[in-house]
């Protein structure tokens, strides 16, 4: 009895330890993504970014804070007042939800103890991030209907007919991908692609649909139609300030990081990389190759921000639905035909 | 009916059928992205501003100086010439008569009591300083500082002449035409 109450909190302690560590994680890359995103919006512009606080404005996303918490905070008299504090709250815990099923490496062997670096390996991850993903959506329109202005509505409905338009492409795009891995768990998918053996190389146009489609889900340009300033102010955001604003942009953020790191393990081996052991430097070396990759998808997606112009609104359906959908559908097929020609069950 | 071009530049437009390259939009999406990332690695523009200050062009007109010569007395014998020349009427003067003993302080038996510039019509066209035959007036690269009250933007004699101590002089040897061209030759 007594043995069985000490593992329960050993596990207990290991989970938590994890858990805080990976949320200060999150965090800390979100805020810094902020001011990745300045800089190379000025790099990509002939411009130098922002270089007053601190050596080269490595503190900026300090001020930025101090700056947003300092704020009045306002609250529409017409809104419905309890949901309108209740919307940040929703997108920003959705956010942090979906990493737990992220392998960030192998196994930590330090100091003489064993240490899973994955907060919970559930079998069907797939499926939990999917759902997470789209309960996003609810922080979005309950922000923007409880706004109680016409240019939050719009952006809100936008954004969820955005959402759901581009969840199907994903999701049948994820489904090609199951048809090669033969399992939704996350740490099995990272542990097939050891190596160079990257679900890249098998699903070019599943990676592709899924990474438009991780632009739409996460509301970047040139899908950012929910926030749109030239025709909508600020789109869901509209109303809102202080802090609650912070965490519906800071809430952006994490989705980024935790699509580039989906995308990472998905497509992109994970914490493997040709030539590197994961094990190495006592089981940190898988970490150290997944955050590079997840840096540059994080890269990326700025960087095409920094490029296109943004979707007209008719545009943005037409490819999700006209294009993307049936795209999709054909991977899906001409993967279940790979999988009988070359790996009959 | 078309026109013809005056630059040569001008492309025609024509509202074709995309390619198929063209309407999976990939390649052009990627060309973008090169140029954006040509662009990345490119010298940037900014200049920290406090710190590093742009060099103004030598024919930079700012902030007027009325000079005085090398024993210190002040060249301007107030004949007008700069309030006739100037397009903006933004120079008032008023003319005195040099007493005895005030031979250090102007250089001529005319002098102006009063001189305003009114900063808020000048549009430092550089007229006055063409039209003065004494090489009184000078436009110089100072620029003039902001203020909140429209009346602190009529500069008077305390803020346009320069000092009589050598470092309170102010240079206009760029402005001197004579002497540029001396310099040149």
């Amino acid at each position: 009895m007594l043995t069985l109450s000490i593992l329960v909190l050993s596990v207990l302690a290991e989970k938590l330890g994890l858990i805080s560590v990976l949320f200060l994680v999150t965090l800390g890359i979100a805020a810094y993504s902020t001011y990745g995103e300045r800089k190379i919006a000025a790099y990509m512009q002939d411009r130098l970014g922002p270089d007053r606080a601190g050596p080269y404005g490595i503190l900026q996303p300090i001020a930025d804070g101090v700056k947003m918490f300092m704020k009045e905070d306002f609250i529409p008299i017409n809104s419905e007042r309890w949901l309108f504090i209740l919307a940040p709250g929703i997108f920003m815990f959705v956010a942090c939800m979906t990493s737990a099923v992220i392998p960030w490496g192998t196994t930590l062997t330090a100091f003489g103890a064993n240490l899973d670096l994955q907060v919970t390996d559930v079998n069907i991850g797939i499926l939990y991030i999917m759902g997470f993903v789209s309960l996003g959506v609810f922080g979005i329109m309950i922000g923007g209907w409880a706004s109680n202005n016409k240019f939050a509505l719009y952006g809100a409905i936008r954004a969820s007919s955005q959402m759901i338009s581009y969840e199907l492409a994903m999701g049948l795009s994820i489904i090609a991908l199951i048809m090669l891995t033969g399992s939704l768990s996350l740490r099995t998918i990272a542990e097939q692609q050891s190596g160079f053996q990257w679900n890249v190389l098998y699903q070019p146009l599943g990676f592709l649909i899924f990474f438009v489609c991780a632009l739409a889900e996460c509301n970047r340009a040139p899908f950012d139609m929910a926030e749109c300033e030239t025709e909508l102010v600020g789109g869901y955001h509209t109303e809102y300030s202080s802090m609650k604003l912070g965490f519906f942009l800071f809430a952006e953020y994490i989705n980024m990081f935790v699509s580039a790191a989906v995308i990472s393990t998905l497509y992109f081996g994970g914490y493997n990389f040709p030539g590197i052991d994961p094990a190495w430097l006592w089981g940190f070396m898988g970490p150290v190759v997944l955050f590079s990759k997840i840096f540059f998808f994080i890269f990326v997606f700025m960087w095409i921000r920094w490029t296109l112009p943004r979707f007209r609104y008719d545009q943005l359906m037409h490819l999700g639905w006209k294009a993307l959908i049936p795209l999709s559908i054909l991977n899906m097929l001409l993967t279940g035909l790979g999988v009988l020609l070359f790996n009959p069950l | 009916m078309s026109y013809a071009s005056l630059s040569n530049r001008s492309k025609n437009v024509v509202n074709k059928k995309m390619t198929f390259w063209e309407s999976i939009y990939l390649p052009a999406i990627l060309g973008g992205m090169a140029t954006t990332l040509r662009h990345f690695f490119m010298k940037k523009n900014t200049l920290r501003y406090p710190e590093q200050q742009r060099e103004f062009a030598p024919v930079f007109r700012g902030w007027h100086v009325l000079k005085r010569d090398e024993n210190g007395a002040e060249n301007c014998t107030a004949c007008g010439l700069c309030a006739v020349a100037c397009p903006a009427e933004a120079i008032t003067m008023v003319a005195e008569e040099r007493q005895k003993g005030e031979e250090k302080l102007y250089r001529e038996e005319k002098y102006a009591a009063v001189y305003e510039i009114n900063m808020l019509r000048c549009i430092f066209c550089g007229l006055c300083e063409e039209a003065c035959p004494k090489e009184a007036i000078f436009l110089t690269d100072r620029i003039v500082p902001s203020d909140y009250v429209r009346q602190n933007f009529i500069f008077g004699k305390d803020m346009l002449v320069e000092g009589i101590e050598p470092e309170h002089r102010i240079d206009v040897t760029k402005r001197q035409k004579h002497l540029v061209e001396k310099k040149q030759a």
